[in-house]
Parts: structure tokens; C-alpha cells; sequence
């Protein structure tokens, strides 16, 4: 029998302590080699904190991460060059243009074809018209298509975003959706995301992943949670696990609307 | 006109707040006129005694002018160019790409020559129809001592990014500041002799007191002090270590504080 491939993502017992503040909390969890995942979790559920030790920029105090099967803690530049991020926390420079930065970009990750690659990037994320254009003097939704092309310049086999469409209107954010999961199911990526859109998560997330005070409190297929929770969406799962309202096995109790009729 | 003294008070606060959490901000208000008052004081001291000493070799300013601002820029180059990672919110992307820390550490070194020669080529060009007096006359030595200024820059240059590194944005004002504390006992405008003794020490454990030495040995004709050279190259090379492995552990650190995403003031 054939034995399955090896989870892209393998964390096991990670913990990150700042001083007495316990952001990370002994967390176990393993993404699937072309899946995408969702990291769920109130402000301060130690989801940034989480995805900083995937990437190897903070150190684990305790655990272990395995990236595409190299430790990243020990051999983390062995595979940084196959992954990428983006994230609300970073940003390019400002003064450079988006072609310029996509230019040092691609050059630190070595890609080949680069001017055809920036042609091809700015073709898909619709950046034709900001190739020339200060980094600094784009809008927060052109930014954030920005911060996309420089996640995928290397076509990432693992890629890691924090909340990928925060500061898109509804339109654009439904387009990147689409061209993310077109991406995942043309190059085999697995995708991990942070993100407080709900919508978002039910959409295009084969596994969720729900953290509330460092810790992973319930994880699962988005369908499977919402059946497990007795809920008609995952925005209603994530209130209640973030209210402590009930356990999946209790009844549900009525959401606000439900009360109200 | 309104001038409401709660809203003035309320600014005044905002201030005080990031003056009290911010120890290189309060250092630096202090700094400057102490800096300035030592560095004129031992001129003026120097020069009370021997007025005709500038006379006996033309440029003997102006080229310590100039090659002291091969430091400072040899500093800027450094520290400017990881504040601009710092400033951009740039820094995090970077940690994550393949750039390793010493490989950033050389693409610093190497903008700082750059903005070196852009820097001082052109004063060092223009003191020629100005003053008459060329900096190129030093010959050969000049790359010497070129080069071990710069070298002492990029200490400092490193130093002060470890520092914004560990503390944040409010450290910045270091990559101005440091590389004036050598000014006073480095020699530039006067001998070391002219320090009081007890200082004397301090300025041969810095490479620059060897070098502006070594530059006014040659100017006032007693040759090439080849001691001199070799203390300042020993020197710089002991230090360069020491900023680069002390850069390396700062990196470090910020990986387990996690600095490298949240930088700021």
C-alpha cells in the first residue's frame, strides 16, 4: 500500500513565551502538501506568532517546525527559497517602484525569466498600470496585490499569508480567492492564511485550524465544523468557540437572528 | 486667537511619553553641545600655543576635513541603508528570503563605499580651485587611510544598527550621533598629544587617532609612518570582528523578541 506524502507543514508541540506572556501554547497541528488551511483565532490568539515561527522569523521557545521536511529552526535556508509570505506587518520599500521592488525580490530568490515573470504577475494581478508607480503611493488594496506578486514571484511550493485580503474592496477580494485557489490546484501549493474573513475560509479552505489563547481549540474541514457546531456558517462557529458559548456537542443555542424571529 | 494649554499640555505629553521610554532620545539632547564643547575646546586649546602650525603645512584642515567625512559617510552608508529596511517596514520580507544576515551585512559595506566616493569625491574635487589644495597630493597613503577610515565608519555603522535593531526606531538618531563621540579624542584637527593624558589612551585604542597621525606625519614631511598604519588595520580588523559578530548576535535575539516584524519607534 502506498503510504500518504508527507505534510508540507509539521508542527509539534510549539511554544512561544515572551517573558510571563504565553503566546503559543504547546500547538500540534500538520497541513497537507497541497491543501490550503485556515488560521482562525480572535486578536491576540497567537496566530501572527504562529506563522512568525513557520516562516523561522522568531525562534521557537519549545517544538519543533518542519517545512516541505526540513527543520526550520536548523536548516531554514535550505527551504526559504521554495515559500514565501505576505502580511499586513511588512511592507516594501516605499521610494522603489513596484517593478523595481519585484526586481530585488526576484533577484533574492534567484528567479529565472524575471522580466517575463513580472510581465506575467502583472498581467494576473492586474498591476500593469503600477509597475512604475512609488511602492509608498499605492492604495491599501493595491498594496496588498502588490505584497501578492512579491509572495509569488517564486512560485512558492509552500506560501503563507496573513489575512491576504485585508483592505480589498469585496470585488477584488473575491478575485484574489479565485486566483489563489487557481494557483494551489495549477502548482500543487499548499497554502496556509490568516484571516478574519469568514467567507473567505468557507470558500476556498480545505482545513481550518481555530486558535484562541495560543492554544488550537478545534480543527477540521469548514463543513464539518459548521455540521459539528450545528451553525448555517463559519462565522457563527467562530463566535461561538471565541464566546465560549457551548461545546460542538451541546445544543445549539439561537444566533442573535435566529433569537430575534 | 484660542490657545487652549489642556490641548498644548496634551501634545507636550505625547512627547514626554516617548522621551521617557526612549533612552538614546534623552542621551542625544544632552549629547551635541558636550561633543561640540570638547572637540572646540581641545582646538582652541591646541591653537592658543601653536598659531603658525597651519601655515607650516598647507591643507592640513581641510584634509582632515575630508577624510574625516570618509568616516562619517562610511557610517551612513552602513547605518542609512539598515534604516531604510527599518523605515520601509521592509526588514521582515527580507528575514524571510534567502538573504542571509552576513550577506546583508556586505550589500551594506558595499552601498557604504558607494556613498562614500559619491559623497566626498566631489568636496575632495572641489577644495582643489578653492583652496589650492588637493587631497590626491597625499599619494598612495591616501587609499590607506581611505580605507581604514572607512573601515572604523562601518564599525560604528554596524553598531549603531545592532542597537536600532535591539531598541527600535528610537535609537536612529545614533547613526548621527556616534560617530561624533570619536571626534573629540580621534585626533583630527590636533595631535593626541594635545589630549590630557589620561584621554591619551583612549584615543590610540580608536584607529582614526592613528591614521589623522599618520596623515599629518606625511603632510609635515617626516614620510609614511608605516606603525602608525599597521596600529589602525589592526585595530579595525579587531573591531570589525567584534560589530559583526555583536550584528550577527543582535539578529539573533530579534529572531527569539521577536523584532523583526514589530519595528517602530
Amino acid at each position: 500500500m502506498k503510504s500518504p506524502p508527507p505534510p508540507a507543514i509539521e508542527v509539534r508541540h510549539l511554544s512561544k513565551r515572551f517573558g510571563p506572556v504565553v503566546a503559543v501554547d504547546g500547538v500540534d497541528f500538520a497541513v497537507a502538501a497541497g491543501s490550503t488551511t485556515a488560521l482562525l483565532g480572535g486578536n491576540g490568539a497567537g496566530k501572527t506568532t504562529t506563522i512568525s515561527m513557520l516562516l523561522g522569523l522568531l525562534l521557537p521557545s519549545s517544538g519543533s517546525v518542519r517545512l516541505l521536511g526540513e527543520d526550520m529552526v536548523r536548516h531554514r535556508y535550505r527551504v526559504l527559497p521554495r515559500l514565501n509570505f505576505s502580511s499586513p506587518y511588512v511592507d516594501l520599500p516605499h521610494r522603489l517602484t513596484v517593478r523595481e521592488n519585484l526586481k530585488v525580490y526576484g533577484h533574492l530568490y534567484g528567479v529565472g525569466g524575471l522580466d517575463a515573470r513580472i510581465r506575467q504577475l502583472a498581467d494576473e494581478l492586474d498591476l500593469g498600470d503600477l509597475l512604475e508607480r512609488p511602492a509608498g503611493r499605492l492604495s491599501a488594496g493595491q498594496k496588498t496585490r502588490v505584497a501578492l506578486a512579491k509572495a509569488l514571484l517564486n512560485r512558492p511550493e509552500v506560501l503563507l499569508l496573513d489575512e491576504p485580503t485585508a483592505s480589498l474592496d469585496p470585488d477584488t477580494a473575491d478575485w484574489v480567492r479565485g486566483y489563489l485557489t487557481t494557483y494551489r490546484d495549477q502548482s500543487g501549493a499548499t497554502i496556509l492564511l490568516a484571516s478574519h474573513n469568514m467567507t473567505e475560509v468557507e470558500r476556498i479552505c480545505d482545513q481550518v485550524l481555530i486558535m484562541k489563547g495560543g492554544r488550537i481549540v478545534d480543527e477540521g474541514a469548514p463543513s464539518a465544523l459548521i455540521e459539528r457546531y450545528g451553525r448555517a456558517n463559519m462565522e457563527e462557529v467562530f463566535l461561538d468557540i471565541a464566546r465560549d458559548r457551548r461545546s460542538p456537542t451541546d445544543t445549539p443555542e439561537p444566533t442573535g437572528e435566529e433569537a430575534a424571529q | 486667537m484660542i490657545l487652549a494649554s489642556r490641548r498644548v499640555l496634551a501634545i507636550v505629553l505625547r512627547h514626554l511619553y516617548i522621551l521617557r521610554g526612549s533612552w538614546p532620545r534623552v542621551l542625544e539632547m544632552a549629547y551635541w553641545p558636550t561633543v561640540n564643547m570638547l572637540l572646540w575646546g581641545f582646538t582652541s586649546q591646541f591653537f592658543a600655543g601653536h598659531s603658525d602650525w597651519v601655515s607650516r603645512a598647507a591643507g592640513v584642515l581641510i584634509g582632515a576635513v575630508i577624510l574625516w567625512d570618509v568616516m562619517f559617510r562610511g557610517n551612513l552608508g552602513v547605518s542609512l541603508s539598515f534604516l531604510e529596511e527599518m523605515w520601509s517596514r521592509n526588514l521582515g520580507n527580507l528575514a524571510v528570503s534567502p538573504l542571509r544576515p552576513h550577506e546583508f551585512v556586505a550589500a551594506m559595506l558595499v552601498m557604504s563605499l558607494i556613498r562614500t566616493v559619491v559623497g566626498v569625491l566631489p568636496a575632495a574635487l572641489l577644495a582643489i580651485p578653492l583652496y589650492h589644495y588637493s587631497i590626491f597630493s597625499l599619494g598612495l597613503p591616501l587609499i590607506a587611510f581611505w580605507v581604514n577610515l572607512m573601515i572604523s565608519g562601518w564599525v560604528i555603522g554596524l553598531g549603531v544598527s545592532a542597537l536600532v535593531l535591539r531598541y527600535g526606531l528610537g535609537a536612529e538618531s545614533l547613526a548621527w550621533v556616534l560617530v561624533f563621540a570619536v571626534a573629540p579624542v580621534a585626533g583630527i584637527y590636533y595631535p593626541v598629544a594635545v589630549l590630557p593624558s589620561w584621554l591619551q589612551p583612549l584615543a590610540w585604542a580608536l584607529p582614526p587617532a592613528y591614521v589623522f597621525e599618520g596623515m599629518r606625519s606625511l603632510m609635515f614631511g617626516h614620510g609614511l609612518r608605516l606603525d602608525l598604519l599597521l596600529g589602525a588595520a589592526s585595530l579595525n580588523l579587531l573591531y570589525l570582528l567584534v560589530t559583526l559578530a555583536v550584528f550577527l548576535r543582535t539578529w539573533h535575539v530579534a529572531r527569539v523578541r521577536g523584532l523583526l516584524l514589530g519595528v517602530g519607534e
